[in-house]
């Protein structure tokens, strides 16, 4: 670990804030004793559970025809969700709705608890984000296959190119298959710990500058703003590059 | 400090990284602008697209995110 040296005015570590530790221990969790240790990771996981729970269950418990403030939020959210489903990946993949609904509300609230000052990212951690990504990879490798059979491999044989450049661009549309997974949860993952690091820094830029701390202060609350549209973006984009995959197990060949 | 040049080499390298995140960048501002000038041409087809817009941003900016983990790892992982 070759960190930021800690003398000098400067010694906020950006870095710190996505160590996992044990919540009653303060230590992190190593071997296999630990696998079940309650850390600040498990935490605002259950937070951000806790959340959607209240949104869509306690939040719509009155069932009313005219919705109140909050079963309108969640209806949004559905209808949204349901929209992007039936747009992107067509209308026969609905059954996989509650599916995407989850990753997407899941995400996002993840996401969003994470912008309450001195809360745990989660979504910053591949851990996290790979294996959402490698889930839904899985999903439609296996789902691609079974569906079609081996048609499914059709989906790496372009069907209108000139025929001495197919194998080639078989090949790019093999490697590009299996990068998905990777590109799919760095892509949160690292948006969501750049954002937080940034904020950490202009943190440290103001513990070091006394009075003239205004203006890291006016650019922690610029940065801020910013990493809210962040956190709805990314997982709004997460969730839409699900029902593309989505679309390619249940219509492969192009 | 003097003769550590491993030390050296992963923080130039780090920094040479980062260089990759300008490309992406560059890819992002030309998906956003080229839809934005779509867009004013013909504002009454471009609410549909705002989908197709997204996947794009997401596609290229991918790339820079790459750039952005060589950089991180090579400051905290190797």
């Amino acid at each position: 670990m070759a960190g930021a040296p800690a003398d000098g005015g400067f010694n906020i570590h950006p870095m710190d804030q996505f160590v996992v530790k044990g919540l009653f221990s303060g230590e992190a969790p190593s071997g296999l004793a630990d696998m079940f240790m309650i850390t600040n990771q498990t935490l605002w996981l259950a937070i951000s559970v806790l959340c959607i729970v209240a949104l869509l269950v306690w939040g719509s418990r009155g069932r009313a025809m005219v919705p109140s403030r909050l079963q309108s939020v969640g209806e949004l959210m559905y209808g949204f969700i349901h929209k992007m489903v039936e747009d992107v990946a067509g209308k026969d993949a609905i059954r996989f709705f509650p599916y995407v609904m989850t990753l997407f509300t899941f995400i996002l609230f993840a996401n969003l608890v994470a912008l309450i000052p001195t809360s745990f990212s989660v979504t910053s951690h591949i851990a996290v984000t790979g294996v959402l990504a490698m889930m839904v990879f899985l999903t439609v490798t296996i789902l691609g296959f079974i569906l079609n059979g081996a048609g499914f491999l059709k989906l790496f044989w372009p069907s209108d190119a000139p025929a001495a450049l197919k194998p080639v661009l078989a090949v790019i549309e093999l490697i590009s298959y299996f990068v998905r997974p990777v590109s799919h949860s760095i892509r949160l993952g690292a948006n969501l710990m750049a954002g937080h690091a940034v904020l950490k820094v202009f943190a440290g830029f103001a513990g070091a500058l006394g009075l003239g701390a205004v203006f890291p202060i006016a650019a922690i609350v610029a940065v801020y703003g910013l990493e809210v549209l962040v956190a709805v973006i990314q997982a709004y984009v997460f969730t839409i590059l699900t029902c593309v995959y989505l679309k390619d197990a249940l219509h492969p060949g192009h | 400090m003097e003769g550590d040049i491993a030390a050296m080499g992963q923080f130039i390298g780090a920094g040479l990284a980062c260089i990759g995140m300008g490309g992406a960048g560059i890819g992002v501002g030309h998906v956003a602008g080229n839809f934005l000038a779509g867009a004013l041409r013909n504002p009454a087809a471009a609410g549909e697209q705002t989908a197709t817009l997204f996947i794009g941003i997401a596609f290229a900016e991918a790339l820079g995110i790459f750039s952005f983990l060589v950089a991180l790892l090579l400051m905290f992982a190797v």
